[in-house]
């Protein structure tokens, strides 16, 4: 946003990953897998009984998001980043097995955060209720597991300079610690 | 007696509930856009600049700005010389619900039970608070209110002896505690007095005001102002990137409370500050 956006192209890699940090702006293209609570909460029961994962997470970016509805015409309805901690008891389960990135709003448990560092996953934030603005960006999407959860299904979507912004990166970097330290008024009235 | 028909209630209900959910209120886009020339981190600027054009987007095309089209919160204001005939007031605004969120392509988020989550597939039950006031009038205002920044809310029950000071430390305590996770900048209602459930639907309400309207009362107009100040000072800005406007506004409510009781409830509001109103 304020600083020339990176275009980047998925899946990405522990190398891609290393190149950026806390405060770039990232435009993505490629492949992205929606999931948020209910669609973790059975990649996990997956995971227990050994059974197949929807899709695999090696070099993948999943993207915590719940559609609305799509309008006739539309590949997908509004769809904004939902709040991450939320997923946080699921994820280090999907970086252990090669997810590469994960896309939401808000902040991580320092379990996640480890884990990232440790796998060479990265944490982008997207800007939350600009839902109508980042379909725009959605090119594809089709449902490829946990139909029956509706818009908390896991659906495969082909995005475009899809913005977001790098949050965590692999060395510690924290754009919402950075961030709030840096305009900080210390003196407040 | 005035009577208004059930399908009255119905028709306004789905238009509230499109209308909430697809356009900002004007007062509430004139917040932001003060917001955006008074914010001083360019990444900032930039966030509430995407979503001054989302919402445009969003109007244009009548779809949600937010995916969360939340809960459908209303707050009646029932006049007592009115009745719904052909029906209940309750099952009239349900069925509005059910028809808006089906109509205007918003999301299905509540679920039957915390315990069994199993999605009630139209959104409703809608919640409605009642009010009972005089007049022929029904006064129907509709807040759209997304968990994200719900979960991010609080209530303590403070004691008289922990004063005025403790109950703006715990505002601004719970702003931080929120960080980004309440999707910034906010609106943030605060509830003082009553009982402990009183505390959290003046709250609530007073997120309903028109963005940025002061309280009538002089001495909580002062009170918002100065945890508005407080909160901006925090530093967590736009998306919680880092800026100087966390909050858009701080709207206070207050109601006589016990000798022995203090409460205090923050409930906040995402930047998709979702509020519309009818009168019948």
């Amino acid at each position: 946003m304020s600083k020339e956006p990176i275009h980047i192209r998925t899946p990405l890699t522990r190398e891609t990953n290393e190149s950026l940090q806390t405060g770039d702006v990232v435009l993505l293209s490629g492949v992205l897998f929606t999931a948020r609570d209910a669609a973790h909460a059975r990649i996990k029961k997956a995971i227990e009984n050994d059974e197949p994962l929807p899709f695999d997470p090696e070099g993948q970016v999943v993207y915590f998001t719940g559609p609305a509805p799509a309008r006739p015409g539309h590949a997908l309805g509004p769809a904004g980043p939902t709040t991450a901690s939320r997923m946080d008891p699921y994820s280090p389960l999907l970086i252990e097995r090669g997810l590469k990135g994960m896309v939401g709003k808000g902040l991580r448990s320092e379990a996640v955060l480890s884990s990232m560092r440790e796998h060479g996953c990265l944490y982008f934030g997207a800007v939350e209720g600009t839902a109508a603005l980042l379909a725009d960006r959605v090119k594809e999407a089709e449902v490829v597991a946990y139909e029956d959860l509706g818009a908390e299904a896991v659906r495969r979507l082909v995005v475009e300079d899809f913005p977001v912004v790098v949050v965590n990166d692999l060395r510690g970097g924290d754009l919402y610690r950075e961030g709030r330290e840096r305009w900080r008024r210390r003196r407040a009235r | 007696m005035r009577e208004i028909e059930a399908a009255t209630v119905t028709k306004a209900v789905r238009d509230l509930c499109i209308e909430a959910n697809t356009e900002l209120p004007e007062s509430h886009l004139k917040a932001l856009r003060r917001a955006h020339e008074a914010e001083e981190s360019p990444l900032g600027r930039e966030v509430i600049e995407r979503l001054l054009q989302n919402a445009e987007v969003a109007k244009e095309r009548c779809v949600a700005f937010c995916q969360d089209t939340g809960y459908a919160v209303f707050f009646v204001e029932a006049g007592d010389r009115v009745r719904v005939k052909d029906g209940t007031l309750g099952g009239a605004i349900d069925e509005g619900v059910r028809r808006g969120y089906k109509e205007g392509y918003l999301r299905k988020s509540i679920v039957r039970s915390p315990i069994d989550r199993t999605n009630t597939g139209d959104n409703t039950p809608a919640v409605v608070y009642h009010e009972p006031v005089p007049g022929d009038r029904l006064k129907l205002t509709m807040l759209v209110k997304g968990a994200g920044c719900d979960n991010m809310s609080a209530l303590k029950m403070l004691t008289p002896a922990d004063g005025v000071e403790a109950m703006k430390d715990f505002v601004v305590e719970t702003i931080e505690k929120a960080g980004p996770n309440a999707s910034p900048p906010v609106t943030v209602g605060v509830g003082i007095g009553g009982p402990f459930e009183k505390a959290a639907l003046l709250a609530k309400k007073a997120l309903t005001r028109p963005s940025g309207e002061p309280n009538p009362d002089p001495e909580l107009a002062e009170l918002e102002e100065e945890l508005l100040d407080r909160i901006n000072a925090t530093g967590i800005g736009p998306a919680g990137y880092g800026g100087t406007q966390t909050a858009l506004a701080v709207h206070v409510e207050s109601f006589p409370t016990h000798i022995a009781a203090f409460p205090v409830a923050v409930n906040l509001d995402c930047h998709s500050h979702r509020t519309a109103s009818v009168q019948l």
